[in-house]
């Protein structure tokens, strides 16, 4: 009896295995369906569950498919993936070498390999210790930023000890990963007090700061969000048109303005004026070497509308309600030569002392965050401090 | 036959525990009224059952389903990391943990988070809700049963400032309010598939607000109020239908409590409403007081009394039946931005200070009790079985006697 069951394994069992595979796969591209206000979820619901069950084996297989996942489906799967690592991490059966080689593969999204990262650390501590300090120029931020915390500590153990010299290594390699907004500040802030060393947060973090202003439009009653000015049908800064704001008879033009704030603020009302319930349009060509995807990352007070060659990438029809570093995230593609990055920049008539902003802060990236330097600039992280 | 008994049993064995229980902001029914009394004292020994350390921030109340307590954190340098903890409500170890991916945006003002509405549940699930909008479903085990990212959705709907509406769940129903200056919106979703069942369009005025339930003279009569720049509107939670509404403006910060049919809504001061009788479209202001001013807390009524915080740290009681002031109280000092409870004679509130007061409502809300934990609190507390939880960015503690 055993001798047959063990014929009828032998026969069947890669046909057994094959179809296990077949179902993990069919389950996963029954949640990648899932999309916009819960379509597709009656079918993700019972795939999920039924991946939840899956074992430790199938973990490498889920960690592939959020690999490229959309960012809905890709939580779904985690969901599973977290409950069978839960499940499994103690155990011998847990696939660490798989997952190490998923995360050893720079080419697996950041984000998913972050996920092995933790849950391989999970099953060997020691793991997370020797890697994180490897981890400055990761494409992964948060392995740049834990990267960057370790040798923010090292340099202060350091300066404990009163190694002034070795601290300061440590801080300026610190610097060279650094991307965040917290920890790019400590540093410079450090490296200025201590050792006379400036760092230069607009090269740093790819900053623009010089543009092509033109306005004010008019944006009374804040009706200027869906009106369509001439900048936003053609480009041309050899053009003039004539002023649409408060009875100005003038003929506004294009006018080339570099902001001199050091962390990067173009600060529109201080540059030109401050007007009231108006618009002005800022223009940048950013030249690239090659085609390639790009992170814009700004911040702004006010409403706004963005474009990238002509096409509208996204738009913000909210006021004062703070500005913070970074705080707009807007992905496009940059094509090679120039590119022309227009910004419609909305001011509205509140009269409070902190409804006076009319300002932004706008840096281009990769899709790790770090700092895209047009082409012709060779500028390296490390040159950032003088 | 014997499944529909067995459901019958389940329901109704779920519902007894639902009395205890403390299933979402302010409470299973949002009255911020817990059944059974807690400690009315406690220090850094004292009454203090257990305390957790925390993998992230938070403003978001604990619930307690069951023997579990369950919280939301988030962490992360953008704040884009989601958590939801599962606690053994005896002894606070952590059973389990998930964490997600925030598909909406994660920045808001630092002094709230990402994780700063709390979650429901309904006794078989855990709704998660956060700022960024992504909203999470798991069983009490923590398997996932679905995933939403309301921004994802609607890219336009979000708040700068930070959002903190809290969730809420009625006849199978999850209500999340994503009120902003922008795509402002309030939904409905199927709690067993995350389906979205209902959309209203809704003022576009920044929203923190958070919908409260309307018990009907049948299950089938329940609502839920929600609450706008514009007033306050009265929504079948299968379709969102409007039932009734009051229209003359309403706070964005402090939510309205309701009792004995009658909510006390933070509008011009505060004013009681309750369904017209002559036209059950149009709400009935049963009294308004333009000199009850709540801050940024929330209102709660017990006992005939409607009890209110100001932004200046001035606990006011009134007549619930009038509006009539009966007295005020100064609680020490530091800004409430959690909203109190009681529980049995006692108001329980925590401020930004790490202050943890204790007023005694039969003594003119005399302060009996005040302890710092060292840490500032945003959180409203949470009370089931005798016992209050609250949490900072940090800890999460249960104070009950031992």
């Amino acid at each position: 009896m055993v001798r047959a069951c063990l014929i009828i394994l032998t026969l069947t069992g890669p046909a057994f295995l094959a179809a296990a595979a077949d179902s993990t796969a069919s389950l996963i591209e029954t949640i990648r369906k899932v999309s916009d206000k819960g379509q597709g979820h009656k079918a993700a619901v019972a795939a999920a569950s039924q991946l939840s069950q899956s074992p430790p084996a199938e973990l490498p297989s889920l960690l592939k498919a959020m690999n490229d996942a959309g960012p809905l489906a890709r939580n779904w799967l985690r969901g599973a993936f977290e409950t069978v690592a839960a499940r499994s991490v103690n155990d011998s059966a847990f696939p660490k070498a798989e997952l190490i080689a998923f995360f050893n593969d720079h080419g697996n999204n950041p984000a998913i390999r972050r996920l092995a990262f933790e849950w391989i650390a999970k099953a060997d501590p020691a793991f997370a210790g020797k890697t994180i300090p490897e981890s400055l120029a990761d494409p992964s931020s948060e392995m740049r930023r834990d990267a960057v915390a370790h040798f923010i500590a090292l340099a202060k153990d350091l300066a404990a000890k009163d190694d002034k010299d070795a601290a300061r290594t440590a801080w300026e390699k610190a610097l060279s990963g650094a991307s965040d907004d917290d920890q790019l500040k400590l540093i410079s802030k450090t490296l200025k007090e201590t050792y006379d060393q400036e760092v230069n947060l607009i090269q740093h973090n790819g900053l623009i700061v010089d543009w092509r202003l033109i306005g004010p439009f008019d944006n009374k009653g804040k009706k200027g969000f869906d009106v369509a000015y001439p900048p936003e049908k053609e480009v041309d800064f050899s053009k003039t048109y004539p002023a649409e704001f408060e009875g100005m008879t003038n003929e506004l033009k294009w006018t080339k303005l570099t902001g001199e704030n050091p962390e990067g603020l173009f600060d529109i009302a201080k540059l030109t004026a401050p007007h009231k319930g108006a618009i002005t349009y800022a223009a940048h060509e950013f030249l690239s070497d090659r085609d390639q995807p790009v992170e814009f990352r700004f911040a702004t007070p006010n409403a706004w509308k963005l474009w990238l060659n002509g096409e509208l990438l996204f738009g913000r029809e909210e006021y004062h309600r703070g500005m913070f570093y970074d705080m707009y995230q807007v992905r496009g593609r940059l094509k090679t030569g120039k590119n022309l990055i227009l910004l419609k920049v909305l001011q509205n008539e509140q009269k409070e002392d902190w409804a006076q902003a009319w300002t932004f802060q706008f840096r281009a990236c990769d899709l790790a965050g770090r700092a895209l330097r047009p082409a012709g600039n060779t500028a390296s992280l490390d040159s950032s401090t003088k | 036959m014997l499944l529909r008994y067995a459901t019958c049993l389940s329901i109704a064995i779920a519902g007894s525990m639902a009395t205890a229980e403390w299933r979402g902001f302010r409470g299973t029914e949002s009255t911020a009224v817990a059944t059974t009394p807690a400690p009315t004292s406690w220090s850094d020994t004292e009454n203090i059952a257990w305390k957790a350390d925390l993998p992230g921030r938070g403003l978001s109340s604990p619930i307690i389903v069951g023997d579990r307590v369950f919280l939301t954190a988030s962490s992360g340098g953008r704040q884009d990391r989601l958590h939801v903890l599962c606690f053994d409500d005896s002894k606070g170890n952590l059973l389990w943990e998930r964490q997600f991916w925030a598909t909406g945006r994660t920045i808001a003002h630092p002094t709230t988070c990402n994780a700063a509405p709390t979650p429901v549940s309904d006794g078989q699930r855990i709704y998660a809700f956060y700022s960024s909008n992504d909203l999470v479903c798991l069983d009490l085990d923590g398997n996932l049963q679905w995933f939403r990212g309301l921004t994802h959705d609607y890219p336009n709907a979000s708040n700068s400032l930070g959002m903190s509406s809290s969730l809420i769940v009625a006849h199978g129903v999850v209500i999340a309010m994503v009120e902003n200056d922008t795509d402002s919106l309030t939904t409905g979703i199927d709690s067993l598939t995350g389906e979205e069942l209902w959309k209203l369009n809704r003022p576009r005025k920044a929203n923190w607000t958070s919908p409260v339930h309307w018990k009907g003279n049948t299950p089938e009569d329940d609502l839920v109020l929600i609450q706008s720049s514009a007033g306050v509107v009265a929504i079948a939670p299968r379709t969102g239908e409007t039932k009734w509404s009051f229209d003359d403006g309403a706070s964005t910060v402090p939510s309205l409590v309701v009792a004995d049919g009658v909510a006390y809504v933070p509008s011009h001061g505060i004013t009681a409403i309750k369904p017209g009788e002559s036209t059950p479209n149009v709400a009935e202001i049963v009294w308004q007081e333009g000199g009850l001013n709540p801050g940024t807390s929330s209102l709660v009524v017990h006992k005939d009394k409607v009890y209110l915080i100001s932004d200046a740290g001035v606990l006011s009681c009134a007549d619930a039946k009038t509006g009539k002031r009966e007295y005020q109280s100064r609680l020490p000092k530091g800004h409430c931005s959690g909203s109190p409870v009681i529980s049995g004679d006692h108001l329980y509130v925590f401020n930004e200070e790490g202050n943890g007061i204790v007023v005694d409502l039969t003594n003119k809300g005399k302060v009996v009790h005040q302890h710092s934990f060292g840490q500032s609190i945003l959180c409203t507390a949470a009370i089931s079985e005798g016992a209050l939880y609250v949490r900072s960015d940090k800890t999460l503690w249960k104070i009950a006697a031992k």
